[in-house]
């Protein structure tokens, strides 16, 4: 075996469609969710409301004209990206293999800084995390059907427990999301070259890591 | 002299011009903040571009919307022990200025593509067969209530004025100066009702004396009170909510 002469090289991380499906579907959740905090200001469910900069819509026609004008592209993207991660093997690649164990091992590895970071490919944290926001995704978008068309569906509303506990259950689907969203946003902060590689799709690796294990 | 302008003389005129700035600012306000965030460089004027864009994406949910409903799916009903007590007011002004009726001078005036064009009495909507049900009212702010709403099937009504049923809208304009519209297939639903009772009593004035639409398969906004008038029409008739971008269709 030939060593590669350069010092550094690049390695595939994140498919086209992968990239192209987080970037619409970032801008459909931005859109959702500050719509989404608008039209809760006008009948909050808690004793709070969202500030006014952190909506959108400016009243509660304007809000929910975004939410279901949004909708549209979240779920659009969202069936696309499914597709693609069950059709494809990105999912099984990706997301697996996922248990209990791994999680607890990379967790203590994470919290006692020993965790190992193989470039283009999740810890098990990560998968879990990952794994735990697309299922939140589906409440939400079950959930806010279950909203939108409670006579229509009222199947799917009566699954989630009729109308108003489908609300608090959009809520809560919502707050998951969002904490995800603050985790995700921390990590790419502490580490801003998985923000090039969600753009570029590649990832550089040092060569003297080249041969790190898996 | 009686060269004094009292504004109030003016006033549903300028109501008018102040709902037609609203709704042109009204999405667009809304829109300049979604702008900064998803459209670098964006000001007022792409804000044009966003409202219409805006109002294109709600008619064409008004279209998936009245192609998925059910003519025959019913609204879940409830029993009496889940009515919401005291049933919340709800309108586009405060308690106190709810209209006072006159029952024995109020008629409902009927016009557009009907047979029949005879203004109805309260007696005469009373002898009507009447159905009542208990269904869930749920408003566009997201809350919802239980009510018991009783009166004449809609369906029945437009059958005796010999209604076009073909046409694509009914039209309401009400009393409170409140007016709505919607397509023919929900005032056709064998849950629509045209409502002269709450719980067991006629509609008091908060609910919408003498006469409300009850449309359990739409939001609470669809609901229109204090029905003064009623028309048949193939040219779209908007509402108070729909024309400052509420979405016409609005079914649940």
């Amino acid at each position: 075996m030939t060593h590669d002469p350069e010092p550094i090289r690049f390695v595939a991380v994140h498919p086209l469609v992968v990239r192209i499906t987080h970037w619409l579907n970032a801008i459909a959740m931005v859109c959702m969710i500050m719509s989404g905090w608008q039209i809760y200001n006008a009948s909050p469910l808690f004793p709070f409301t969202f500030p006014r900069w952190a909506t959108l819509g400016g009243w509660l026609g304007g809000a929910i004209a975004w939410h279901l004008a949004a909708m549209w592209l979240l779920v659009a993207n969202a069936l696309v990206y499914f597709a693609y991660g069950l059709a494809g093997r990105h999912f099984l690649r990706a997301f697996l293999p996922l248990t209990p164990r791994l999680v607890w091992r990379d967790l203590l590895d994470a919290l006692t800084f020993r965790l190992k970071h193989t470039v283009g490919a999740y810890n098990a944290v990560q998968r879990l995390a990952y794994v735990v926001v697309l299922l939140l995704g589906l409440l939400a978008v079950a959930s806010g059907l279950s909203l939108w068309k409670p006579v229509q569906l009222h199947g799917l509303a009566a699954l989630l427990g009729g109308y108003e506990v489908a609300r608090r259950i959009h809520f809560l689907a919502m707050a998951g999301i969002v904490a995800f969203i603050v985790l995700h946003l921390t990590l790419v902060a502490l580490v801003p070259r998985t923000l090039v590689s969600m753009i570029t799709g590649r990832a550089r690796i040092p060569a003297s890591h080249a041969e790190v294990e898996p | 002299m009686s060269g004094d302008i009292k504004l109030s003389d003016h006033s549903p005129a300028l109501r008018r011009v102040e709902r037609r700035l609203h709704r042109r600012g009204l999405l667009r306000g809304g829109l300049s903040l979604g702008g900064l965030t998803l459209l670098t460089g964006c000001n007022l004027s792409d804000g044009d571009t966003v409202d219409r864009l805006l109002w294109a994406m709600s008619r064409f949910n008004d279209k998936v919307q009245s192609w998925l409903f059910d003519p025959d799916q019913l609204a879940p009903t409830f029993a009496e022990k889940d009515i919401t007590t005291p049933f919340p007011f709800n309108a586009f002004y405060s308690e106190d200025s709810t209209p006072e009726i006159d029952g024995d001078t109020w008629k409902l005036e009927v016009s557009g593509l009907v047979d029949d064009r005879t203004p109805w009495t309260l007696s005469r909507l009373r002898s009507l067969p009447q159905e009542s049900q208990i269904t869930r009212h749920i408003c566009i702010e997201g809350w919802s209530a239980i009510g018991q709403w009783s009166g004449v099937p809609f369906r029945t009504f437009l059958q005796r004025i010999g209604a076009d049923t073909r046409a694509r809208y009914v039209g309401f304009r009400c009393a409170d100066r409140y007016y709505s519209s919607i397509d023919m297939a929900t005032a056709l639903h064998p849950q629509t009702i045209l409502a002269l009772d709450y719980g067991k009593d006629p509609l008091p004035a908060e609910y919408g004396f003498p006469l409300k639409l009850r449309v359990p398969t739409k939001l609470g906004f669809k609901n229109p009170k204090h029905i003064a008038a009623l028309f048949v029409t193939n040219d779209y008739p908007g509402g108070w909510w729909e024309d400052q971008g509420y979405n016409w269709f609005s079914g649940s």
